[in-house]
């Protein structure tokens, strides 16, 4: 399979929408566009698979290569290996959900499509580089359009959030690059991730480069304490905006920290690998805590985000296979949990035109599908075997646990106690909003979810199925991608 | 035997249940839901029934083997280390599949009356199904994280079935307790088998236990070598799993979730919260028992305390509650503290093993006549619309069914002779006798107010003050729900004459049956004692009751406050929880590191706004400068 068709079809989505007459069309095109697109990413994982049982060892399936410079060498370099392939379809799926939890905007239509397609093209560019030139270019132009869509379609300090999000996400990228840079003088010119796996790099530099490169895309994936851009950013997005921003943009940088961060630079992960224990196990339960607290709920659901991602990079530090792999399903399981839990908001505000927990009560009597989706997805954040956060959030334990020492342990099971503060804040929440006495009729009056949310929420809920109830795809999928990073780090 | 994906349909069937009624019940199937739902159900028991026959009818020389029927690798860790689904065939687990599809057999034919008027029927019946194809994966687990995986489903299923009331503030608040509550104890379960399969390299378990108890093994010695806080690290796995076994076991201290759990529909109670999920800890402290009573048996002795003073604990407090719910939910946190306290003195094979015996037939035989119970309770507060024994009384005159099968249940709990209880708790007390008085001695003491507490609630249902009926008048209850009565009672009176111990012992060996006349009078005696004081305070009305409790003074209070206990953890959730760790962590946030930010951004800000002001002569001559410095 080409991966230029990974980037061709939303750049032609794009284009194609900017050249519709009337919403109708444009809602219609960017549906297709998109449908076409989870078609492929179906396709390139049966074909990848198919590859892998056919006995194709190569580290990266499909590559391809363009020059673009030749001095300085930047080409542009794809292939997928078993963790893109996933982030694609994650990819994908919360895409073809935005799209539609969005199909009622009324203001700049064609606008609000066209940037967020472009913000998918972004992520679709980023997962399937090799070249870390190309990767960073991918990674900034899924960041622009999440300026313009909080700040045009936004709600709430839409201007402050937007500004703040922009800004840290870019501090962060200006450490990446700077990260890049080194990285390309110090080891030979190149900008290619496969040769520069190749080359072992002193340990002082990896010493140097590593910060860089972890805390520039940790900004991304909210490493505390650079995290405070996700709740103002998220509050203030619009629904597909912060799907896409939770579900997507911040395994950007989950994906950054192993793929370039960890894997090119081992020794520097090893270095500062307590570092990073030590600040994922306080976003862990420091989120957990702080969403006990929240009453709006986005800031319910972004709080909860960072508390989870924390286990993302919790895996990432504690450097043994089962918890890497761990990491990096808990990037795909978030990543469509927290885009449907926001699409579950979405459809919720929209019916009471409220977020505070404080005035909903008893919306299962009116939006049951609604409050039934809310009730799973809240499970699923809570660490319900039969659902995907529960077969992530184990993997990393089951890794971290493989430390023996006391200071992994510790960590271990500080990660653990946020399996009961979760469950507090989440059945709070659905305590307050779906049970309980009915507080507002108008919010009961205003019946049940329309055929493109239920569609959302089921191509979501489908996602999250898929990965609780037989794991182990995923898990074979993840493995070989865990295992080149563990060689890596073992030195092999 | 039957072959693996028959025995497999025992808990697929519930579960096709829930799929088939959550999806399509409340447009399609709607008052067929139960109908449905119950075909299931009994399809399901008469293949489990079935099965354990098949079972029990294979030894091998009196002696019962552990077969794995079928196992298929769901998540993979690392080599060797997977969780797997599995079947798991051993005398315990046989019990359990037909305790569990017989007693929720029983609820969803009782269920077709009782619910019937419910608006959310088909909601009911699927939850049904979820919850009973979770406890019997749970019991069939052949991997300790498959057993993980199947407890937090329960959880689920009671949380669901407590809340079924959504709009019932107080049923909400029982049911996200009853969660947490749970949840809580989960997390030291979840350590404790992060430290088990650290230790043995493995969560299936059999080699688990294999290499947690055989002394040559080496993963066991460097186990036994490495210590924290005092404790060899098998010990803490041990000491974190059973924490979770006593969360879903309601044990004293984290019992506090079961009788507000009361506020679930009756029959719900009957199933989840007296004879099936409660007693999951139980079994797990049974299906881990080689570990607990060869390599750590000073946790076995623990064990044994919890159980023992959750067990007076509960008696006491069951005494003076007067929701009819409450009681028999402290009746049951109580019976369960003996069947805990019976693995605690329990050792592991031959007449030293005549504890866990005993646990796993007070198991059997407290099922039946808690379930019993409390499908007779719901008929009562079907018939008069209240749980508070004051609004009852005189009832068995218009309950005759009701009346008497509820006696036999009260006489079974009492330990009359002849009934089952009576068999299970006699076992109880001998093995607890030789093992550790003191606890037979407390043992004792409750039984005798368990037989005090019991006759109350009896008199007062059904005799006390004469019954006025206000509001319309109905019949006793519908022939679905006398029926799982009458069998019931059937079960719960000839129960104990089934000679347990050749089935189920601790290390597979037959154990001949244990019955000393002589070793009988007290507890008898005892208990013929609580009836005859409840027989004088409250068949009749009388001013008995109040000038006991006032000369009681403080203790009845206590108790009738439930000690206090239900505060202290609202202290700690609420006071320190949240006003000490949740609101400083996001004041925090908001404030110090979020401020930082801002700071950072005000500042840049702050800055270029000065540079911009400079006059342009003033660049210029910046500018000048900088050239002439050159």
């Amino acid at each position: 399979m080409n991966l230029l068709l990974l980037i061709a079809t939303p750049l032609l989505t794009a284009l194609a929408v900017l050249f519709c007459r009337n919403q109708e069309q444009v809602k219609w095109t960017a549906l297709v566009g998109a449908l076409a697109q989870l078609v492929l990413s179906v396709v390139l994982l049966l074909l990848y698979n198919q590859e892998r049982a056919a006995g194709n060892t190569m580290q990266m399936l499909f590559e391809e290569s363009y020059a673009l410079f030749n001095n300085p060498p930047i080409n542009f370099h794809f292939g997928v290996d078993g963790l893109s392939v996933a982030m694609i379809l994650l990819t994908s799926f919360v895409l073809v959900a935005g799209i539609l939890v969005s199909w009622n905007i009324e203001k700049m239509t064609k606008e609000f499509y066209f940037l967020l397609i472009l913000l998918a093209l972004g992520a679709y560019g980023f997962f399937i580089s090799l070249d870390l030139f190309i990767l960073f270019f991918f990674l900034e132009v899924s960041v622009i359009p999440k300026y313009l869509l909080i700040g045009i379609w936004g709600s709430g300090r839409k201007e402050y959030s937007a500004n703040k999000l922009a800004l840290m996400l870019m501090g962060g990228s200006a450490l990446i690059l700077v990260g890049i840079l080194l990285l390309y003088f110090n080891a030979g010119h190149s900008f290619d991730i496969t040769e520069l796996s190749q080359v072992t790099l002193g340990n002082r530099l990896q010493h140097i480069i590593f910060p860089l490169l972890f805390l520039g895309f940790g900004v991304f994936t909210a490493l505390f304490p650079l995290h405070t851009w996700v709740p103002d950013g998220h509050s203030s997005a619009p629904t597909a905006g912060s799907m896409f921003l939770a579900g997507i943009s911040m395994k950007l940088g989950g994906y950054g920290c192993l793929r370039v961060a960890t894997y090119l630079l081992p020794e520097g992960a090893k270095q500062y690998a307590d570092i990073i224990i030590v600040l994922s196990a306080i976003a862990i339960l420091y989120g957990a805590f702080a969403t006990m607290m929240q009453k709006d709920l986005k800031y319910i659901n972004a709080y909860s985000s960072v508390s989870h991602v924390g286990f993302s990079l919790l895996g990432i530090g504690m450097l043994t296979q089962t918890a890497i792999n761990g990491a990096m399903m808990q990037m795909v399981s978030h990543g469509v949990m927290t885009a449907l839990f926001f699409a579950v908001i979405g459809m919720i505000y929209d019916r009471t035109h409220t977020r505070q927990v404080n005035e909903m009560g008893g919306l299962m009597k009116g939006m049951p599908f609604a409050m039934t989706v809310f009730f799973i997805v809240g499970l699923c954040s809570l660490g319900l075997p039969g659902l995907s956060g529960f077969v992530a959030e184990m993997t990393v334990f089951m890794g971290s646990w493989q430390n023996a020492d006391t200071f992994h342990r510790v960590a271990t099971i500080a990660a653990c106690m946020s399996i009961v503060v979760t469950a507090v804040y989440i059945l709070r929440a659905i305590g307050k909003v779906a049970m309980g006495p009915v507080v507002n009729q108008d919010h009961i009056a205003a019946g049940d979810v329309k055929w493109n949310e239920k569609f959302a929420a089921i191509i979501l809920l489908a996602g999250i199925l898929a990965i609780g109830i037989a794991p182990q795809w995923l898990n074979k999928l993840l493995s070989p991608t865990a295992e080149i990073i563990m060689n890596r780090i073992n030195g092999h | 035997m039957p072959n693996a994906l028959t025995i497999a349909l025992i808990p697929l069937l519930p579960l096709a249940g829930f799929v088939l009624l959550g999806l399509f019940g409340k447009r399609y199937t709607g008052k067929y839901s139960g109908i449905i739902g119950t075909a299931l159900l009994l399809a399901s028991t008469l293949i489990a029934v079935y099965t354990a026959y098949e079972y029990f009818s294979h030894s091998q020389g009196g002696k019962y083997s552990n077969i794995i029927a079928a196992k298929y690798t769901w998540l993979q860790f690392a080599p060797g280390v997977s969780i797997d689904m599995g079947l798991y065939l051993d005398p315990i687990s046989m019990m359990m599949i037909v305790v569990v599809t017989l007693v929720s057999l029983m609820v969803h034919i009782y269920s077709l009356g009782y619910m019937k008027d419910e608006e959310r029927f088909s909601t009911y019946y699927a939850y049904l199904g979820l919850f009973t194809f979770s406890m019997l994966g749970l019991v069939l687990s052949s991997n300790i994280f498959q057993i993980y995986i199947f407890w937090e489903l329960v959880g689920v299923s009671s949380f669901l079935l407590i809340g079924f009331y959504y709009d019932k503030p107080s049923a909400v608040a029982a049911s996200k307790k009853a969660f947490i509550v749970t949840r809580f104890a989960d997390l030291g379960f979840l350590i404790g088998i992060l430290v088990l399969s650290y230790a043995s390299g493995t969560l299936d378990f059999n080699t688990m236990i294999s290499t947690l108890t055989s002394p040559e093994s080496s993963q066991l010695k460097t186990a036994a070598a490495s210590s924290f806080l005092g404790m060899s690290v098998i010990t803490w796995g041990g000491l974190l799993v059973f924490m979770g076994g006593a969360g879903k076991s309601a044990m004293f201290p984290l019992h506090i979730w079961l009788p507000d759990a009361m506020e679930g529909p009756t029959p719900v109670s009957a199933l989840i919260h007296a004879a099936t999920m409660v007693v999951a800890g139980v079994y797990l402290v049974a299906r881990l028992f080689p570990i607990f009573a060869i390599t750590t048996p000073i946790l076995l002795e623990l064990i044994g305390w919890v159980g023992a003073v959750s067990a007076v604990i509960a008696a006491i407090i069951a005494c003076t509650q007067t929701d009819i719910k409450r009681v028999l939910a402290y009746s049951t946190m109580s019976q369960i503290g003996f069947m805990m306290f019976a693995l605690g003195v329990s050792g592991y094979g031959g007449e030293a093993g005549l504890g866990y015996t005993a646990s796993m037939f007070h198991l059997f035989t407290h099922a039946m006549f808690k379930a019993l119970l409390f499908l007779g309770a719901g008929a009562v507060i079907h018939y008069v619309h209240s749980n508070e024994m004051k609004d009852m009384g005189g009832l068995r005159k218009a309950m005759p069914v009701t009346h008497i099968t509820f006696l036999i249940a009260c006489l079974a709990i009492a330990g009359v002779p002849m009934l089952s209880g009576f068999f299970s708790k006699e076992e109880i007390l001998l093995a607890a006798y030789h093992h550790n008085p003191a606890i037979y001695w407390i043992a004792l003491l409750t039984s005798g107010l368990t037989a005090f507490y019991m006759f109350r609630l009896y008199f007062n249902i059904f005799w006390n003050k004469p019954y006025h009926a206000h509001g319309e008048h109905h019949g006793e209850a519908p022939a679905s729900m006398k029926f799982p009565l009458i069998l019931l009672a059937v079960g719960a009176a000839l129960a104990g004459y089934i000679p347990f111990g050749k089935y189920v012992s601790s290390n597979g060996e037959p154990l001949a049956s244990h019955f000393e006349l002589s070793f009988s009078i007290l507890p008898v005696s005892l208990g013929i004692a609580g009836i005859a004081i409840a027989w004088i305070m409250y068949r009749k009305q009388s001013g008995l009751p109040e000038k006991v409790s006032s000369g009681l003074g403080g203790l009845y209070k206590a108790a009738y406050r439930k000690f206090y206990i239900d505060e202290i953890y609202l202290f700690i959730t609420k006071k320190v929880l949240f006003n000490l760790v949740g609101r400083p962590a996001a004041w925090f946030d908001r404030n110090v590191v979020d401020g930082l930010v801002n700071f950072t951004g005000n500042t840049t800000q702050m800055v270029s706004e000065r540079i911009k002001n400079c006059s342009r002569a003033k660049y210029s001559s910046m500018l000048c400068t900088s050239c002439w410095l050159r």
